[in-house]
């Protein structure tokens, strides 16, 4: 259709054929218009303010006429000792987050699926979704009050029960495992929905196959449901990395206090603290600019992997 | 599910439940300590090992936070940025989710690749503070508001949802005479009803947990939300500060930092209740999924 009207007809009924076509939506059109606005002012006008990343950014001088720099702000990154340490934190957390977080759904997801008595189930549900309503705040701050050395739960037992206190809060070798279990117990039970959702898809048939050949229940779980939900863990595993990378602030820097900093500073927290507060624009820019590059390369690459092993993958 | 029970199948049922009720106290207790621990006297909490009872139930802790006009304001921000914001967010997605659904739309591939490359790069923390500087915003309300007023997320779910409704029901609107503005709010809302709450409440949390705008645009503590409050007053531990009214300024005991944790936990555990209900009815399920 589409091509024998361009054959046909010259060009410019093309365009007045088109130009109709946009008339007519020309409502869809003002519908779309606020969140274009949106999309264009909030995220694609800071794609085009990473320039500034390869100038001397002047406030009162704005994008236009600040001088630029070429890659300076990149060589001064890759030089400064606190890249490499910078670099290797947001890695550390990263990948701690990950390995440690990814099991956790997927096995609270096959303990409820095992679950006979539906009201037990739905309770167990019922408790487990709540924290992620929760904001980061609120569960960093349970934790402070729960270790503080001044009248924490934590360390009071610890003493009650004869042993040293401990400072978890201040010793920097419980920041990383604090933060990971935070991560846990704020998400763990949420994340079962999605997996729920793809267990219950499963045909019940290949259960009761199972049982006739003798399978126990845990040979059921690791034979039939497992890998009915390889491709739903796969996906929101690659999911989950985009966002681990790109949403790590809010909760990162409510950890970080001075005496954890040597362990705890990633790059986004690096970039509030010297951008926002000092006012470092141009050279946080590039550790941000950075920072994008990794987490689509790590996006990307886990795309292609899960390709490669003939999964679909998420693009 | 199956009669007679096996050995085996029974010692992984007792593990399996044993194994679920031990998560549920992890997930639980936390939050009746805190809780109980709000309404105990500070000596009782400074003297022995506290974890549910209180001896002496006490609302010491209330009683001081609610004297000061911080705790009231702070609330009232919170309240009226998630009222505001999710209003506006449902408004702009919905419309917009809409439009992307109508294929004989030119430029609808562009804008749907362009909205979900913005969740796999984004221009970071930087230039979005910049533009919003420039914009004017910064000690604005509106600046905890408009930077994250649609979520590309929520729009992909809400456009397909849009897409999966009945096609005749929009043609047939538009054969009787019905605009595209009427079609889509009188025949395509009404009818997404599900979508539209849970969005609204994903909005809402969003609104309501949220501390990273605040603290990067809004250096005026009257107009601090409840978040950044309580961060103040539990993790700075510099108490009231943002209140002029007390220019006292001494780390807050351990109950007034609970009782702080109830006051801005409560709310979400209100609404708790009518979110499960929709996640309870599948509507949430069947959009993650999509």
């Amino acid at each position: 259709m589409e091509l024998s009207a361009s054959t046909v007809a010259p060009n410019p009924k093309r365009t007045s054929r088109w130009k109709k076509r946009v008339l007519r939506n020309r409502y869809i059109y003002l519908m779309i218009l606020p969140g274009l606005l949106y999309f264009a002012l909030f995220k694609y006008l800071p794609m085009w303010g990473l320039l500034i990343s390869f100038q001397e950014y002047v406030p009162t001088k704005g994008v236009m006429n600040s001088p630029w720099v070429g890659f300076r702000q990149f060589h001064r990154l890759f030089s400064d000792p606190d890249f490499w340490n910078l670099f290797r934190n947001t890695l550390a957390l990263f990948f701690l987050n990950i390995v440690f977080y990814t099991p956790m759904p997927i096995v609270l997801a096959l303990m409820l699926n095992e679950v006979g008595r539906t009201a037990f189930k739905r309770i167990v549900q019922t408790i487990v979704y709540i924290p992620h309503f929760l904001s980061w705040v609120i569960v960093v701050s349970i934790t402070f009050v729960m270790l503080t050395l001044d009248g924490g739960i934590v360390n009071d037992m610890l003493q009650y029960f004869g042993f040293h206190e401990i400072n978890f809060l201040l010793d920097s070798a419980y920041a990383r495992p604090i933060y990971v279990i935070q991560a846990i117990w704020r998400e763990a039970g949420w994340g079962t929905i999605v997996y729920l959702a793809a267990i219950s898809a499963i045909d019940p048939g290949l259960y009761e196959a199972a049982r006739m050949d003798g399978a126990g229940r845990l040979r059921q779980i690791w034979h039939i449901t497992l890998p009915a939900i390889r491709s739903v863990v796969i996906v929101l595993l690659i999911l989950r990395i985009g966002s681990v990378i790109d949403h790590s602030f809010e909760h990162v820097y409510l950890v970080i206090n001075s005496m954890n900093r040597q362990v705890m500073d990633i790059f986004d927290t690096y970039v509030y603290t010297a951008g926002v507060q000092q006012g470092q624009y141009s050279y946080t820019t590039a550790v941000g600019f950075f920072k994008s590059f990794i987490g689509l390369l790590l996006v990307m690459l886990s795309n292609w992997l899960a390709r490669k092993f003939g999964e679909e993958g998420v693009y | 599910m199956v009669q007679d029970k096996t050995l085996g199948s029974r010692l992984f049922d007792i593990i399996n439940y044993t194994l679920l009720t031990i998560v549920s106290l992890i997930v639980f207790l936390p939050f009746l300590h805190v809780v109980m621990g709000s309404f105990a006297t500070a000596e009782e909490i400074a003297r022995k090992p506290f974890i549910l009872i209180p001896e002496h139930f006490s609302l010491n802790a209330y009683r001081y936070i609610l004297s000061t006009n911080a705790i009231f304001r702070a609330l009232g921000v919170s309240v009226g940025i998630t009222v505001v914001g999710t209003f506006i967010s449902m408004f702009v997605t919905s419309m917009m989710a809409y439009g992307l659904t109508r294929r004989d739309l030119d430029g609808r591939k562009t804008i749907n690749f362009l909205v979900v490359f913005t969740m796999l790069f984004s221009g970071g923390l930087i230039p979005s503070f910049l533009v919003v500087m420039n914009l004017g915003m910064i000690d604005t309300y509106w600046s905890m508001i408009i930077p994250t007023a649609v979520s590309a997320f929520n729009l992909v779910i809400m456009r397909s949802f849009f897409a999966n409704l009945p096609e005749g029901i929009e043609e047939s609107a538009r054969i009787d005479g019905c605009s595209d503005f009427g079609t889509f709010f009188k025949i395509v809302l009404p009818l997404s009803t599900a979508v539209l709450a849970t969005i609204s409440l994903f909005y809402a949390v969003q609104y309501w947990n949220s501390y990273q705008n605040a603290i990067l645009y809004v250096n005026d503590a009257n107009k601090w939300p409840l978040q950044v409050l309580l961060r103040q007053v539990v993790l700075v531990a510099s108490g009231f500060s943002a209140d002029t009214t007390h220019d006292f300024v001494q780390p807050p005991e351990q109950t007034v930092k609970m009782a702080v944790i109830v006051v801005a936990t409560v709310p979400i555990l209100l609404v708790y209740p009518f979110l499960q209900k929709y996640f309870a009815k599948g509507a949430l399920v069947g959009s993650v999924k999509g």
